[in-house]
C-alpha cells in the first residue's frame, strides 16, 4: 500500500499525504541519546546474572565431584581471560545491585501502622542489608 | 502456558531474582572470580567448601540464588530482545528457550545441592 501511494504520482493528493502512523524505528535506537544506552546497559546487567549462575553451578558441581575437581575449578578461574571476564561482571553485577536497589523504593511501598515509610529509607534498609550479607559472606569464607 | 497471563509470576520471579542477585552476587564473584585467583585471600579449602556447603542454609541460600537469577535472566533477556532489538517474530522461540533454560539450571542446582547432603 506504502508502495502503491507513493509510485503514483498521478493523484491530486499526493503532495499532502498523511504522515504514516507507524514510524520505523531503527534497531539502533538505543544508541542515539545516553538515557537510552543507560537503559540498554542496565537491561543487559542479566547477562551477567546468568554467566554468574552458571558459574556457581559449576562450583557446586566441582564440590559434588571431589577435590581434584575443586582444585580444577579454581585453576580454571585462575586463567587471565576468567579473570578479565570475572572483573567485568563484577562491574556490571554492582552495576545491577545499584540499579535494582535505586527502583526498590518504587515498587516496595513500606507502611508502618497508617505511615508510609519514606523512600529514602527504604533504599537505606536495601544498602544495610546488602552490606551485612557481603560482610557476612567475606567473613564466612576467609574465617577459617 | 505461555498465552495464560504468567507474567505477574514471572515478574514476581525475575523481582526476587533481581534482589538476591543484587544482594549476594557482587561480593560472591569478588571473593571467587578475583581476590582467590589472584591470591589476595587465601581460597578456602576443599574440606572447607565441602563444610560450609553441606550447611543446609547454605544448600537452601544456593538454590535461591541460582534458580532466581536464572528466571531474572530469563525475563530481562526476553524484554530486551523484544524491545531493544525488536525481534518480535521470535518472541515465543525466545521465551520457551529462556524460561526453559532456568527450569533446567534450576533442576541441576537442585540435584546437585541435593548431593552435598
Amino acid at each position: 500500500m506504502r508502495a502503491d501511494t507513493q509510485s503514483n504520482q498521478a493523484h491530486v493528493y499526493t503532495d499532502y499525504h498523511p504522515r504514516w502512523l507507524r514510524q520505523h524505528v531503527s534497531t539502533y535506537w538505543w544508541l542515539e541519546k545516553p538515557v537510552y544506552f543507560a537503559f540498554i546497559l542496565r537491561e543487559s546487567t542479566c547477562l551477567f546474572v546468568g554467566w554468574f549462575a552458571v558459574y556457581l553451578l559449576l562450583l557446586i558441581n566441582a564440590v559434588v565431584d571431589g577435590p581434584a575437581a575443586y582444585q580444577a575449578f579454581m585453576a580454571w578461574s585462575a586463567a587471565p581471560w576468567m579473570i578479565l571476564l570475572n572483573v567485568v561482571s563484577f562491574v556490571m553485577l554492582v552495576f545491577h545491585a545499584i540499579t535494582f536497589f535505586d527502583a526498590a523504593p518504587q515498587a516496595l511501598v513500606v507502611h508502618l501502622g497508617r505511615t508510609r515509610v519514606p523512600g529514602q529509607l527504604v533504599l537505606l534498609g536495601h544498602y544495610a542489608a546488602w552490606i551485612a550479607a557481603s560482610a557476612a559472606i567475606v567473613w564466612l569464607l576467609v574465617r577459617a | 502456558m505461555i498465552k495464560r497471563h504468567p507474567e505477574p509470576l514471572l515478574w514476581m520471579l525475575f523481582s526476587a531474582g533481581g534482589m538476591l542477585s543484587g544482594m549476594l552476587m557482587p561480593v560472591l564473584i569478588l571473593m571467587f572470580g578475583i581476590a582467590f585467583p589472584l591470591g589476595w585471600v587465601t581460597a578456602p579449602t576443599y574440606e572447607q567448601i565441602a563444610g560450609l556447603m553441606g550447611n543446609p542454609l547454605t544448600r537452601l541460600v544456593l538454590l535461591s540464588l541460582v534458580a532466581l537469577s536464572l528466571f531474572h535472566w530469563a525475563h530481562r533477556f526476553r524484554h530486551t530482545l523484544y524491545d531493544g532489538l525488536q525481534i518480535k517474530h521470535l518472541n515465543e522461540v525466545i521465551a520457551v528457550v529462556s524460561y526453559g533454560a532456568a527450569v533446567v539450571g534450576s533442576g541441576l542446582a537442585a540435584y546437585l545441592l541435593w548431593q552435598l547432603g
